[in-house]
């Protein structure tokens, strides 16, 4: 074996500008090597320094948010998912993350390959999945590309986890024109494991077998090097395949040896391969337990014949894992890896020379500091410049006496230039930002694992029972992104807020959020200010719900130019648990004669509601009213509410306003509703479809509504008495708005007809 | 009695499965490996859903040939009692267990989501205890659940009382819009002429917990339960 690096084919900083590495950051790598690196190292290089890799544009700002909490049983960026202390023994095991570039080119692969891979993240650590949620953003509907993209990744994602078998049991969907060239695929997922029981990414024990499992090793997924391959091999770049291709049944296989594994107390930690392959996994985990690794890339399980050293080292083919096992141990594990038929190898082992060492054929081909490629070592770290958008400007101008209100009696005459109530009330329940997503949710399996305790009573976070606990678990995926564009820090400080209303409505206790930080390009200033100002928001918003960071991801570049980035997207995972064997608040209406209330306060705004942007076209407008600590004293009320058993329901007035909140709550029981608009001074249309934040529609049994009315008094909680569930038509100051079933059908089928025509 | 839990490669109904045998009704349960053949004296074989060996050509055709199924196929073929559910269904007909076939869902897409069903009989291990009448609320979740088979074979189900359920709407109705799959005459599932071998789409073990709020479910394994008691 020639412990000589091979220099055949040094690298040149035109191979590295090609890599997307900056010449600054090629004259860096040769300071930390103290020689020129060969073609190899600089493709590690530039993987583990890019941005997915390394954070370099995001971490100044990510380390400001809040990570510490008592639940908390792993800091933010220490392990591959976040995790935290649920009682009983038993850690909840969560995290959210992007899989937008892909999905674009290929929406079904691209899709399916996010949900292995976050799944992945959660089970290396030791924790069984047992739900997903995903957040997705798409262009115009009517847009046959939009239509295209839609199908593709919703069968992408339910292909993948139906097979998987873990239940999908929540999530959101957008459509926006800014999301039109580059749609956001952000996918979730929740485990459980024993305190105690988890595993982390490192590498110790110096001699310890490194083993591969899973799928073997193919050309998929070499993007960078394959830009950069022209010069070293110009006939093998042809066939590259810049998507990976996902196999949910051996993401099975892996994850059931994975669990059988670590029954054995044999592993010394795990690492799932995402992104940069053997690279990423190798390096990180020596990097973090400050040791070395010999790595025999020919050892390496592959597909294809004549496989370069650097396509090994960077192939993204999926459904891989890194194990480093005790020493002796190697039948035990080997017998599982048998077991589940899965493909193996020793690829290498553990050193102490604090160098990641990479071998072919007995030539070392890449001999480098394992700190020097990560994050928190030797990776870059950037400030961005930031400043104001330029469209703030616009946003300022908007005048609320410039828009035409709604006209509520249906019996007049047609006002002029007004619209009515009812036609708009109709338009956005059938709305695709608002009207049901079953077409989506039936395609995935939201009942396998029998956990799921809102596909019977439907809540406003998705609800999941711990067997053999007294303990349930509320998730949600809150983001909207108009109001981040239109306001970073309040849209963020929203998007969180919703997030914990969402846990709250549902009975839950907010404890934790993952986060997925979808934003254009990091060195153009003005999307900088978004993302900067989005976690400053973040950060307020997480310090008041004690709800700390436990991870995430960040995917800049969402974007075809400057012109035409998308929204700043930072979507909130959150999860919260619903402890002590109660039963979990619903959001539907239980009685005809319950008592209907709004918790909050209703306010003369429109700005950035789904009414102001499709009735009026108005694309610009501030975001809506939003006080932090309103947010939070209304939510304890919900709380307390819950806590006393003194409501039936509980839905958070959102997109589509107070209107639609109330046809959710009246839909499932083919209730209806009858209520009142008496508040001086507000509009009719910011009254029935404003989205001014922290409103909670209430119904409350008729028997029990002094208590309501005396606890919210007590503390100091503004309120409305709105009017009553019914079993007739909608009505509305006595204007009859027609029969609740004519609005859920608009409701159910709105999605199936946009997308079918 | 004694029920065992086959486990393919890609099953992922099977603790579910288990759960429902074990924890909520407290048979004496068993998992059966893919590899194994020893059926461990087990009176009930339950085969369970999920994508066995992936299901990449058509579902369940490759876990017919493993090698617990030839001992599963000779247990029944000897009057053993096998209950396949969804996948364990699709590998029942695959085997020739049972008559027919699971084709894709007439509308091409996989679908999960709460249906009805009615069941067609008493004569049977399975329904003995379940009211004609009642619509019983249980999950589908399936891309390949339309039940398909020739005319004779449709007029020998019918004759031999071996449909078991039909897809029905809330109020019991069979027709054309509670059929969920396109299946013929709305059937979710049937049993083989020696009624020892069962087999449908909906998921019944996904509605016994009180925890998720449906639990129309139990009412096949009380069926069962009531034969054991009954036969004690």
């Amino acid at each position: 074996m020639s412990e000589h690096l091979s220099t055949k084919n040094l690298a040149t900083v035109e191979q590295a500008k090609q890599l997307g590495l900056l010449p600054e950051e090629f004259e860096k790598i040769k300071g930390i090597l103290g020689r020129t690196p060969n073609f190899t190292e600089l493709s590690i290089y530039s993987v583990m320094w890019s941005e997915h890799c390394s954070y370099k544009n995001s971490i100044v700002w990510l380390k400001t948010l809040p990570k510490d909490g008592e639940k908390m049983l792993a800091k933010a960026g220490e392990e591959n998912a976040g995790l935290i202390d649920i009682g009983d023994g038993l850690a909840c095991c969560f995290k959210i993350e992007s899989h937008n570039h892909p999905s674009a080119i290929e929406p079904y692969q691209g899709a399916a390959t996010g949900v292995g891979g976050i799944n992945r993240d959660i089970f290396s650590m030791g924790a069984r999945p047992i739900a997903q949620l995903n957040s997705l953003r798409f262009g115009n509907i009517n847009d046959e590309r939009t239509k295209w993209l839609v199908r593709g990744i919703v069968k992408g994602i339910g292909n993948y986890g139906n097979a998987f078998g873990i239940p999908t049991v929540g999530g959101e969907v957008y459509f926006d024109d800014c999301y039109q060239i580059n749609p956001l695929v952000n996918a979730m997922s929740v485990g459980i494991a024993k305190v105690g029981e988890t595993v982390s990414a490192i590498s110790e024990g110096l001699g310890n077998p490194v083993y591969i499992f899973g799928s073997a090793t193919g050309k998929d997924g070499i993007h960078g090097a394959a830009f950069a391959s022209k010069d070293i091999t110009e006939d093998s770049a042809k066939d590259l395949p810049s998507v990976q291709v996902g196999d949910p049944f051996w993401e099975k296989l892996i994850l059931e040896a994975s669990m059988e594994l670590l029954k054995t107390g044999a592993v010394v930690g795990m690492q799932d391969m995402g992104a940069a392959g053997i690279t990423c996994s190798t390096s990180e985990m020596s990097a973090k337990s400050k040791t070395g690794m010999k790595v025999w890339l020919d050892k390496v399980p592959m597909r294809q014949k004549d496989m370069k050293d650097w396509e090994i080292l960077l192939s993204e083919s999926q459904e891989r894992m890194l194990v480093i096992v005790n020493k002796g141990r190697e039948k035990d594990v080997e017998k599982i890896f048998e077991k589940w038929d899965l493909t193996y190898a020793i690829i290498g082992e553990v050193t102490d020379t604090e160098r990641v060492q990479y071998y072919m054929n007995n030539e070392l081909v890449a001999d480098i500091p394992g700190e020097s490629l990560v994050l928190g070592g030797g990776a870059p770290v950037y400030h961005r410049e930031y400043k104001e958008p330029r469209y703030f400007e616009e946003i300022k101008k908007f005048d609320i006496n410039k828009i035409s209100d709604v006209y509520l009696d249906a019996n007049k005459s047609k006002i002029e230039n007004r619209k009515s109530a009812i036609d708009v009330a109709k338009a956005l329940a059938s709305h695709p930002n608002i009207c049901s997503r079953k077409w989506i949710y039936n395609q995935y399996d939201s009942m396998v694992g029998t956990i799921n305790q809102t596909t019977n009573a439907p809540s406003d976070a998705a609800v999941v029972k711990v067997k053999g606990t007294d303990k349930s678990i509320a998730i949600t995926t809150d983001c909207n992104s108009r109001y981040v564009h239109a306001d970073p820090f309040v849209g963020a400080m929203i998007a969180v807020s919703e997030a914990a209303r969402n846990i709250v409505c549902s009975g839950g206790d907010p404890a934790a959020i993952t986060n997925c930080l979808n934003f254009g390009n990091p060195y153009n200033p003005e999307m900088y200010y978004q993302f900067v100002y989005a976690i400053k928001g973040m950060s307020e918003a997480c310090k008041k719900f004690g709800t700390p960071v436990t991870g995430g991801n960040v995917s800049f570049y969402n974007q075809s130019n400057d012109e035409n980035a998308v929204f700043p997207t930072p979507t909130i995972g959150m999860v919260g648990l619903v402890s002590g064997n109660k039963k979990h608040m619903t959001l539907d209406f239980k009685n005809d004669g319950d008592v209907i209330y709004m918790v909050g306060e209703n306010r003369n705004d429109i700005s950035s509601s789904q009414y102001l942007v499709s009735e009026h076209g108005v694309q610009l407008s501030p975001a809506p009213h939003f006080n932090l600590d309103e947010e939070y004293n209304n939510q304890q009320a919900i709380k307390k509410l819950i806590a006393d058993n003194l409501i039936q329901s509980a839905h958070d007035v959102s997109e589509g306003g107070l209107f639609i909140t109330l046809l959710e709550s009246a839909m499932p029981r083919n209730l209806s509703f009858n209520i009142q608009h008496s508040t001086f001074n507000i509009r009719t249309d910011a009254f029935l479809f404003g989205e001014a934040q922290s409103r909670i529609v209430i119904s409350v049994h008729s028997s029990q509504f002094t208590d309501v009315e005396s606890i919210l008094n007590k503390m100091n909680v503004k309120f409305e008495k709105l009017g009553t569930v019914t079993n007739g038509n909608i009505k509305i100051n006595d204007v009859d708005f027609g029969a609740v079933g004519e609005y859920k059908k608009l409701h159910e089928n709105s999605l199936e007809n946009l997308l079918k025509s | 009695m004694k029920v065992g839990v086959v486990i393919f490669p890609g099953s992922n109904c099977d603790r579910d499965a288990i759960y429902a045998f074990k924890n909520i009704f407290g048979f004496e349960t068993v998992e059966l490996f893919h590899k194994d053949h020893d059926l461990q004296n087990c009176d009930l074989i339950f085969l369970p859903g999920g994508f066995s060996y992936g299901d990449y050509l058509r579902s369940g055709a490759i876990a017919r040939f493993s090698p617990i199924m030839q001992n599963v196929i000779e247990f029944a073929n000897n009057g053993g009692s096998v209950f396949g559910v969804c996948n364990g269904f699709q590998i029942l007909c695959e085997s020739h267990l049972l008559p027919g076939a699971l084709l894709h869902n007439d509308h091409q897409k996989f679908n999960c989501k709460n249906v009805f069903i009615k069941t067609q009989t008493n004569n049977s291990l399975i329904t003995s205890n379940i009211a004609l009448k009642k619509a019983l609320k249980i999950p589908v979740a399936h891309g390949e659940g339309r039940f398909y088979c020739d005319e004779k074979t449709l007029e020998s189900l019918t004759t031999n009382d071996q449909v078991l359920f039909r897809y029905c709407d809330e109020n019991g109705v069979v027709s054309d819009t509670s059929n969920p799959n396109g299946s013929l005459q709305n059937i979710a599932g049937i049993c083989n002429e020696n009624r020892n071998v069962f087999g449908m789409m909906p998921h019944p073990e996904r509605a016994v917990d009180d925890n998720i709020y449906n639990t129309d479910g139990r009412l096949l394994f009380e069926s069962i339960l009531s034969v054991v008691k009954s036969s004690l």
